[in-house]
């Protein structure tokens, strides 16, 4: 028996036994290093994340050792000239110092800073991708809510971070945050005094961002991003249609040796992206804008972009909309923008729901749609970007006025209609392109490619040439799934319920317009019908002498 | 051997002809230039801004300075005023419309200081500033407290510019002379408020002079500034930029392995 035990002989084969025996981490490494990944640039924004998370992580640990949150008051004497002796808190003196008294800590600030908006604008383009290509269906649906809680996370470790500095810029920003919540009917002022630790900035602030952004809201976010990576694991990745690739399968390359070393080596080329960001282009430059002030604001106050959609919801909202209950003051210019912001973003979170309970589809996904191939949820998604891109666009009508000559009031206004009308816009268009583009490829599969080569035959009759697919192609072409409207039924007493109708009401929005994927039977038919043409393609390219060999 | 030469003979002798030359002709610049400035407001002074008065601005503002369809009155706005708007180039204004933008200065030194003079014979009115308080030695911290809190509002932090109500701004401080500042505060000009000496004392108007001397002349310690214009174009940059450079980075590791 002992025989057929093989000892390890070399070194790393003797460790890596030791471990296995102790810790059994074959089993896991088998499992692990066998995982197979198919191969996109779409599936690396997701990974883009993950490394400026690790980047932001490395940098913002390194500026804890030098950072004080602490709001007491304190004089600055540091290099900087235009705030020497200005009174300050301790929290942006520190900052300052970090800026230009500690080595490297100008590009380590600006690094996280960078990397931070880098990283918000990776989960945003990760969701995006997920969304337009369907990976959001079953069974995936909950791995979309993870990711939506970390795009929020990713939000509120943004605006913490934002505010730490406690220069005039991020306290504005605070200020602002303060209002809304201070708007919010009977609980505002209570949550607001509790925040602050009383009126307004308080001493305390400061030290509890600090608290939420380096301990709370990260620990928060590693969790999700664990859970999202091992349902990442559990359902295996999704890919795109091709020969081969079905729902049941995955094809690519293994984690182990392939992903390991992209990975890795990813990981250094977005880290050297930040770096080098972060070395030519200053980021939020707070020496500019001077110490925390009530009074002063400064033109051009915005947030980090991330933040800029609500803030351009608070813009956009006008200000005569105050109403006066009992004596009590509702603030609807601020409350209507924060409710409609958590009514979009409260659609996005269970966007997969509503489109699963439409389709009543139960079928497991794992082949990716081509955004054209869903016409209705690709509309969808360009409408709420619309929503979106024109609320971010509202929070610099200022620097659009400035820089483009035109009137504040009147950039107001046309973005007040844009949002509006913008996103049905968005909708209708998009739904017609995809719609025309499933035509276009419907025509492509049924008659090939036009190849611009105009061919007289014998007879007289002048054809143009088509050039029939490879089977590649072709497959990509037809291999997706084609719903149709549901009807109302009645349930098992005979009634139609209402939800029943709203589903068929929703469905016929959804699918009543639609192209069906070419059928065998159909795209038999179609090369039948035209032999010649084909014949014309694989015979002969570009010799007229051979066009008789066409009409045989 | 030379020295029975005449003078005008001797080998120095058109050296010395040049230098003596030179400092008659500079010297003789300078003093006469000197002339003019002493003799700011003078009868010939005045009465040639007023010819350029009449053949330039009287249009809009009146053959009397007293104002007309056009323009506004310009009794009592002083020489500090037509300085400015003159010296910038935004007067003789090109079109009427919220705010008159800066373009190349029309009239030379001498006929600006002219209409100046002409313009402050009519009624007192801010005078043109002592050059005492253009030095751009002032306490930079103190200039930059009160810049941020009289006028980083409207001009942002580091003087970048903004913007104003119905096409109306505030324009981006880079570049513009001590002087220009200094007359701008002191006269209010266009959309912006007067701060008077009550208000800012010529030495806080030195102070906050310094202070935009400092951050113009010395560049942010970051790397390039973006503008200076704050987060929007950080994020406009981290877009096009950093992410387009990251996804040009997948597209190619995808592409590698196909």
């Amino acid at each position: 028996m002992t025989s057929q035990v093989q000892e390890p002989k070399t070194a790393v084969g003797k460790t890596a036994n030791y471990f296995d025996e102790r810790l059994g981490l074959g089993g896991f490494t088998k499992f692990f290093a066998r995982k197979v990944f198919p191969d996109h640039w779409s599936f690396m924004l997701g990974e883009v994340a993950m490394w400026s998370f690790v980047v932001v992580i490395i940098t913002g640990t390194w500026l804890t050792f030098f950072y004080q949150p602490s709001m007491a008051h304190t004089y600055y004497d540091g290099s900087y000239a235009p705030l020497k002796g200005a009174e300050m808190t301790v929290a942006y003196a520190s900052s300052l110092d970090i800026s230009f008294d500690i080595r490297g800590g100008l590009i380590m600030r600006q690094m996280h800073h960078w990397g931070a908006l880098i990283f918000v604008a990776a989960v945003g383009l990760h969701m995006l991708r997920v969304f337009f290509t369907g990976a959001f269906r079953k069974p995936r649906e909950l791995n979309w809510v993870v990711g939506f809680l970390l795009f929020i996370m990713a939000m509120a470790a943004g605006f913490t971070g934002y505010s730490l500095p406690d220069d005039l810029l991020s306290g504005n920003g605070l200020r602002i945050i303060d209002g809304m919540i201070k708007g919010i009917p009977l609980i505002g002022p209570a949550i607001s005094s509790g925040l602050f630790g009383g009126e307004f900035p308080g001493t305390e602030v400061i030290a509890r961002l600090y608290a939420l952004h380096i301990m709370i809201v990260p620990a928060i976010m590693i969790v999700l991003i664990g859970i999202h990576l091992m349902m990442l694991v559990i359902h295996k990745h999704t890919h795109y249609s091709g020969p081969g690739r079905t729902d049941q399968n995955v094809v690519g390359y293994p984690l182990m040796p392939v992903y390991v070393a992209k990975a890795g080596g990813f990981f250094f080329l977005v880290f050297g992206v930040i770096a080098g960001i972060a070395a030519l282009f200053t980021i939020n430059p707070i020496w500019n804008y001077g110490p925390y002030d009530p009074s002063p604001v400064s033109a051009g106050t915005q947030p980090d972009w991330y933040i800029g959609w609500l803030d351009g919801a608070l813009r956009l909202a006008p200000s005569n909309w105050d109403v006066s209950v009992f004596g009590y003051m509702l603030p609807f210019g601020v409350l209507i923008p924060l409710v409609v912001s958590l009514v979009f973003l409260a659609l996005v979170a269970v966007y997969p729901f509503i489109e699963k309970w439409v389709t009543k589809d139960d079928r497991e996904h794992h082949v990716l749609d081509r955004p054209r191939n869903a016409p209705t949820r690709t509309a969808i998604g360009a409408a709420g970007v619309m929503f979106y891109a024109v609320l971010w666009a509202g929070a610099s009508t200022d620097l659009i006025a400035i820089y483009f000559q035109m009137s504040l009031n009147h950039v107001l206004v046309a973005m007040q209609i844009l949002l509006l009308i913008g996103p049905v816009i968005a909708y209708w268009v998009t739904k017609r392109a995809c719609l025309a583009l499933q035509r276009k490829d419907r025509e492509i599969v049924l008659h090939g490619r036009e190849t611009g080569r105009v061919v007289r035959l014998p007879h007289g009759e002048y054809i143009e040439v088509h050039e029939p697919l490879d089977k590649y192609e072709l497959w990509k072409l037809v291999d997706f799934k084609d719903y149709e409207p549901i009807m109302p039924r009645p349930n098992e007493k005979g009634k139609i319920t209402v939800a029943a109708r709203l589903r068929s009401a929703l469905s016929k929005i959804y699918f009543e317009d639609r192209i069906a994927p070419v059928s065998k039977a159909e795209y038999e038919l179609a090369h039948s019908e035209h032999p010649q043409e084909i014949a014309a393609e694989e015979t002969m390219p570009r010799r007229k002498t051979k066009a008789k060999e066409i009409s045989k | 051997m030379n020295s029975d030469k005449p003078l005008h003979r001797k080998p120095w002798a058109a050296g010395l002809v040049v230098f003596f030359g030179l400092v008659l002709s500079g010297g003789g610049y300078a003093t006469a230039t000197n002339v003019v400035e002493t003799e700011f407001g003078s009868a010939e002074q005045v009465s040639e801004g007023r010819k350029l008065f009449l053949a330039n601005c009287a249009s809009c503002h009146g053959t009397n300075g007293e104002g007309a369809i056009g323009g506004p009155s310009l009794i009592g706005v002083g020489a500090a005023s037509v300085d400015f708007q003159v010296g910038t180039g935004r007067m003789p204004g090109q079109a009427s419309g919220p705010q008159l933008y800066k373009k190349p200065v029309q009239f030379t030194e001498e006929q600006i200081l002219a209409m100046a003079a002409y313009v402050a014979s009519l009624a007192p009115g801010p005078a043109l500033p002592d050059p005492e308080f253009l030095r751009t030695d002032g306490n930079v911290e103190h200039g930059g407290e009160l810049f941020r809190i009289n006028c980083a509002m409207c001009h942002n932090a580091v003087g970048a510019g903004g913007a104003l109500t119905e096409g109306k701004f505030a324009p981006a401080l880079g570049g513009v002379t001590e002087k220009h500042i200094y007359e701008a505060m002191v006269t209010g000009p266009q959309n912006m408020p007067v701060f008077n000496d009550a208000n800012l004392t010529p030495e806080d108007k030195k102070d906050i002079i310094s202070y935009l001397k400092y951050v113009e002349n010395n560049p942010s310690v970051g790397g390039f500034a973006l503008g200076s214009v704050g987060p929007v174009a950080e994020g406009l940059f981290v877009w096009i930029f950093g992410l387009g450079f990251i996804i040009a980075i997948s597209v190619w590791l995808g592409a590698k392995a196909n």
